[in-house]
């Protein structure tokens, strides 16, 4: 009888392939979107990388001769109205990009988790202190907030990455503290109290393992969010100056020779929502990766 | 029982704060468990046996406080002690099995690891001895290949197994006191009765004290050397189990025994308790159980009955205990 043998062995040879990081990884690569995504993000990355090096021109070498011209051999993307090469500026504002938005990323991550952390373990007054500040930010836009920080530190990488960075926390901080409390008056927590393991410990191999998911989830989402509004910032002139590459200038710029010098949109505009695009479909992997049965 | 008992539960009394009101979960229950010896708590759900205990060894929700009581254990009051010393008794000198063990283990971590864990955070053993007595543990709570499945995640085991590692994790650093808070009550029938089973025989094995929190008369009956019956947060009944079974005294055990299902054509017919179980939003005053009880009488309404002895070992707290045995309802 066949069918009825079990196979003593399956297990053991399982065993490796059973953590929850690979299953994720099985989920994930399952959707088609997400892992073409990830290729175009990981690209993305490289290019951020060694953008400056691959680049045919500088970002302040202006060919005076070919100025506002399509795209060519020379200039594979054209030049801008004032000669700049449109290829290598994108690959530059690729790096200014992603450095201010992975930048921005983590400072309103680490804000919100600490915050969250705080609220949810402590509770009381200080859980609604916060928690009536996170209303507050999530009452005014965050895009103002960032125009103000802005017009208070002044331009470059670094204030733009904290202008960007700083109003964005509340999202995190809301996310970590229904976690927490959702875990902290769990069976699970419960469970592992009645075995004697310390707060510390919990939070340790409890709390954060089973938090980690939604977490990476969140940042994925963050990213794409903080890329479109570091470009929202250079649109409206807040973000860095010219001749310093960004999208955002590139797209103000584009929107005013509309008529004339289309290239001058399609180029930025396509590599930006292409990159926008993935960095989406990255996190909608990761969130059905890491929580197959929906919501973050 | 002539020795001294293990946990010994004096007066204990448990509030909640719900909203504007105070819930009196647990209204001065004292009863003590022996060493070696199965204890089973029956009541329905909200009548307080798992806060009575929970609270006992430091596990109360943050809304609840206690209000007065010792929980003496070898001597010692739990309810005094710090946080900090509590944990080094909770898994080490009292183990706990949850209800579900769906929810209670960690869905990341590999059993094995969840297992070791309870010795190693208190320093019961050597990392080495710690990985042997794991091996151990699965094998004599019945998990196939110890070796292979050591490995694995919670989500790869049934129910019952996954009940089994929460067993292990229990009893890896050798308690005295097991709780088993509704051991049984998510799993299916049949593997409810190999859960009890392995209880038991571990119970003998190691020589410890179970105390068997269960909505499950039959449960209790067949399982623990004696029984407590708890209502609204107060003991109604008292007795060895055999006495339970013969000569009930309390109409709310008569009723309870009267609501399990029996198997067969000559079963008697069921008869639930009319109402539910109430909420004690204040103070009992008078028999809690009088609402639901056919005997009550005026004097259930407006006087609190005593627990009072009516046989050897055998208390009770009613008014009209002596009708009930002799068969008034």
């Amino acid at each position: 009888m066949a069918i009825a043998v079990s196979q003593p062995q399956a297990p053991a040879r399982r065993a490796r392939r059973n953590s929850p990081m690979y299953r994720a990884w099985q989920r994930y690569r399952k959707n088609w979107f997400a892992v073409a995504g990830l290729i175009w993000v990981i690209i993305f990355f490289i290019i951020g990388i060694i953008g400056p090096w691959i680049a045919p021109y500088s970002y302040t070498y202006a060919d005076f001769l070919h100025m506002h011209s399509g795209p060519s051999w020379q200039h594979w993307f054209g030049t801008d109205t004032v000669g700049y090469d449109v290829f290598s500026q994108i690959l530059y504002s690729i790096r200014y990009a992603l450095e201010i938005a992975l930048g921005a990323t983590c400072v309103s991550f680490l804000i919100g988790v600490i915050l969250g952390l705080w609220a949810g373990l402590a509770g009381g007054l200080i859980d609604i202190i916060v928690m009536r500040a996170v209303d507050f930010m999530f009452a005014l836009p965050s895009f103002f907030f960032a125009l103000i920080l802005m017009v208070l530190l002044g331009k470059g990488i670094f204030p733009m990455i904290l202008a960007i960075g700083v109003p964005g926390w509340a999202g995190y901080a809301r996310l970590i503290r229904s976690l927490v409390l959702a875990m902290r008056n769990g069976e699970m927590v419960e469970a592992a109290r009645a075995l004697g393991a310390s707060q510390w410990h919990i939070a340790r191999k409890y709390m954060f393992p089973n938090v980690m998911g939604s977490m990476v989830v969140s940042l994925a989402f963050g990213i794409p969010y903080d890329l479109t509004a570091q470009a929202g910032l250079s649109i409206v002139g807040m973000g860095l100056n010219p001749p310093m590459p960004s999208f955002g200038n590139m797209l103000a710029q584009a929107g005013a020779n509309i008529l004339g010098f289309p290239w001058l949109l399609y180029f930025p505009a396509g590599v930006f929502a292409i990159t926008l695009l993935s960095f989406l479909f990255v996190a909608d992997g990761l969130q059905e990766a890491f929580n197959p049965k929906g919501g973050v | 029982m002539v020795s001294q008992p293990l946990l010994s539960i004096e007066d204990l009394r448990v509030e909640f704060d719900r909203g504007e009101d105070t819930v009196y979960a647990v209204n001065g229950v004292s009863f003590s468990i022996a060493e070696g010896e199965t204890l089973g708590i029956v009541g329905e759900s909200g009548s307080g046996k798992s806060v009575t205990l929970m609270s006992a060894i430091g596990l109360i929700r943050e809304n609840g406080r206690i209000r007065s009581g010792r929980a003496l254990f070898q001597g010692t009051d739990l309810l005094k002690l710090s946080e900090r010393q509590l944990e080094d008794i909770r898994g080490r000198e009292i183990g706990v099995v949850f209800q579900d063990p769906m929810t209670s283990l960690n869905p990341v971590m590999r059993i094995g690891d969840q297992i070791m864990e309870a010795m190693l955070a208190h320093h019961f053993c050597s990392h080495r001895e710690a990985f042997e007595r794991t091996l151990q543990l699965l094998h004599e709570m019945g998990i196939p290949e110890p070796r292979a499945r050591f490995r694995n995640y919670p989500h790869e085991f049934s129910g019952g197994m996954r009940q089994r590692i929460m067993m292990a994790i229990a009893l890896a650093c050798e308690p005295q006191l097991l709780i088993a808070d509704e051991p049984t009550t998510a799993l299916d029938v049949t593997v409810q009765m190999q859960i009890l089973a392995l209880l038991e025989e571990q119970r003998r094995k190691r020589n410890m004290a179970v105390a068997i929190i269960t909505h499950d008369f039959g449960v209790a009956t067949n399982f623990c050397d004696r029984i407590i019956v708890l209502y609204a947060g107060q003991i109604m009944e008292v007795a060895d189990t055999g006495a339970f079974i013969r000569e009930s005294a309390h109409p709310y055990t008569v009723g309870l025994k009267h609501s399990i299902i029996e198997i067969g054509h000559r079963a008697k017919p069921l008869k639930p308790i009319p109402g539910m179980a109430p909420t004690v939003t204040e103070m009992p005053r008078s028999c809690s159980f009088a609402p639901r009880c056919p005997l009550a009488t005026e004097r259930c309404r407006n006087e609190l009955p005593q627990l009072r002895e009516i046989g050897p070992g055998h208390w009770v707290a009613c008014h009209r205990a002596e009708e009930v045995l002799a068969d008034v309802i």
